[in-house]
């Protein structure tokens, strides 16, 4: 079970447009796919007889400001245990429609990776039982991890930026 | 696009199984912390109770969340290291070694032989402190002071090998990109092998006091236990999945750091309870000492950090002396060395399960983007599911054993 079969299984399952972005990193499988096919996508390689992509290792969100059509991300890693290779899906929402159907109905391990995903930029996971702000208080007015927020306080003046390399 | 039928899954979500029941006394709501001492750490639970049987829980995390996915996108990846001790405290070499793996994947960086068995001594040795941790903790908090005291102080004689190795304890920040920052020094070998010499009697002493204690049997046995495939579809990595029957350790699984040259049993717990996972955090000691024992044997001769000038902090002494360290110590400190695009996702078996970096890199100096897999955040959410049902005192002896550190919990 090659990263390459799984790749082409996956592309004639669903098609080219709804599975693309096909890359290698550092042996590791990185596919991009869109918020439609999410979830029908988990569910085939949840169910699939030999790939049993049946763990949810992590998600991570992500914010590209530079690029609109591609602003918030969404990236899973899957392991299938019984094969023993790791699998990356990314899909990409746009800053007007953030929402990403929840994955909590196949992983329970999901419910608190979105919460902390939609805490830090907020990313809401439709259909999610609880969405709310998991570690940081819950009447903070911003989304922390945005590229737009800056990490230290922006009024200091005694921290010039080009003297840090920065 | 065929029609893919959505596999079903009944125990998802938060269940307030109570609220359409009739119960014999008023239900009570219990804080659980977020600082009681039995929590060990900083996190909440809100039990609802019926009497002293526990009908529903809820945790509040991150009381002290600390923005370390945050900070990562401002400081250079050596100056991440430090955060990385303040995850997971109990094994702080072992998340200073999973993050400096992940770089050096990045950068292509070829690791000496030597660096590695160095690295596999440190972290087994990190791994024996934190179960020591774990196991001794679960002893006090049924009742059992004295094993606690025994191993305490062969946690300190590990914290000694860890100074002897960096100079600090407990946050460690052990090691460099491509190695090590100094050899096993004679002192430290000599410490390592009078561990290996006298605490295994130590630890049989505590086994002994505790392992086929009938007051330690009663209150385990069958408590907070979880089932494989609800352990597996809530994450659980680690000692606490093992304990349901899963062998999935990434130590075998992905080999890292030379774990492939090492023989070594990965044990196995059969019902996922509180007592199975003391066993198997308690046979995970032995073993840890197995891969020591070999480690040190088999330690090869050669260089103790790659050549690799550009990532590897040059030693004191060269920056003193030495016109291209002295360069290179400013460039790597300053943080002006850029690394080179990509994403790379790195694990390695922390304390409490699969530690997880993942890197985006667009080249800059700093990380674009770093996700922690944090275990112990992933695995908190069984907790409601495993001690509904039970008594509050249960659930202490429950919280205990899954070992949930708040550091690691909140980042």
């Amino acid at each position: 079970m090659s990263n390459e079969q799984i790749a082409q299984d996956l592309v004639a399952q669903f098609g080219e447009e709804r599975i693309y972005g096909i890359v290698e990193n550092y042996g590791l499988l990185n596919v991009t796919t869109t918020t439609e096919t999410i979830i029908p996508l988990m569910h085939y390689l949840y169910q699939h007889q030999t790939f049993k992509f049946q763990f949810l290792t992590d998600l991570a969100g992500i914010h590209f400001p530079q690029v609109p059509s591609h602003e918030f991300g969404v990236i899973y890693h899957l392991h299938s245990l019984e094969n023993n290779v790791r699998l990356i899906i990314k899909l990409y929402v746009t800053r007007e429609y953030i929402a990403v159907p929840t994955l909590t109905g196949l992983y329970a391990s999901a419910n608190w990776m979105e919460r902390e995903a939609f805490d830090f930029y907020g990313i809401t996971f439709t259909g999610h039982p609880k969405m709310e702000r998991i570690l940081n208080m819950e009447d903070m007015d911003y989304f922390p991890m945005r590229k737009e927020y800056p990490l230290e306080d922006a009024t200091r003046a005694d921290k010039i930026d080009a003297l840090f390399g920065r | 696009m065929a029609d893919i039928a959505l596999v079903s899954n009944p125990h998802v979500g938060l269940t307030k199984t109570h609220e359409n029941k009739k119960y014999v006394n008023d239900l009570t709501t219990l804080n659980l912390g977020p600082t009681h001492p039995a929590t060990h750490g900083i996190f909440q639970n809100i039990l609802t109770m019926d009497g002293e049987t526990i009908i529903d829980a809820e945790q509040t995390v991150g009381y002290i969340h600390r923005a370390f996915e945050k900070i990562a996108e401002r400081r250079p990846f050596y100056q991440l290291t430090t955060l990385t001790d303040r995850m997971n405290y109990c094994s702080s070499p072992i998340n200073n070694m999973g993050w400096h793996l992940t770089v050096e994947k990045l950068l292509g960086i070829e690791v000496p032989k030597r660096a590695q068995y160095i690295r596999v001594i440190m972290m087994e040795l990190a791994r024996i402190a934190d179960h020591l941790i774990c196991n001794s903790i679960l002893a006090v908090d049924t009742g059992a002071l004295t094993g606690f005291l025994y191993v305490m102080q062969w946690r300190e004689h590990i914290y000694e090998i860890y100074e002897e190795m960096c100079g600090a304890r407990l946050t460690t920040n052990m090691g460099r990109f491509g190695g090590m920052e100094r050899d096993l020094s004679k002192e430290a070998i000599r410490k390592i092998n009078v561990l290996l010499d006298d605490f295994p009697k130590v630890l049989l002493e505590f086994e002994g006091l505790v392992k086929r204690n009938r007051i330690f049997m009663d209150r385990t046995i069958n408590v907070g236990s979880i089932s494989r495939e609800r352990a597996l579809n809530y994450g659980v990595t680690g000692p606490n999945l093992r304990a349901t029957g899963v062998d999935y350790d990434v130590r075998a699984m992905n080999p890292y750091s030379s774990y492939e040259d090492f023989d070594f049993e990965i044990p196995i717990g059969t019902k996922g309870d509180t007592y199975d996972r003391f066993l198997v955090r308690g046979e995970e000691i032995w073993q840890s000492l197995n891969i020591i024992k070999q480690a040190l044997q088999n330690l090869p001769e050669g260089a103790y950090h790659a050549d690799a000038p550009h990532y590897y902090l040059p030693d004191k002494q060269q920056v003193y002396g030495n016109m291209e360290a002295l360069i290179y110590h400013f460039k790597i400190v300053m943080g002006e060395i850029d690394a080179p695009v990509g994403e790379v996702y790195q694990s390695v078996e922390g304390g409490n399960g699969e530690l997880g970096f993942y890197l985006v890199s667009d080249g800059g100096r700093t990380p674009y983007r770093l996700k922690y897999r944090r275990p112990s955040f992933i695995y908190y959410q069984a907790f409601p599911e495993m001690i509904v049902g039970t008594t509050l005192s249960d659930a202490i002896v429950t919280m205990s054993s899954l070992n949930v550190i708040a550091g690691e919990l909140d980042a």
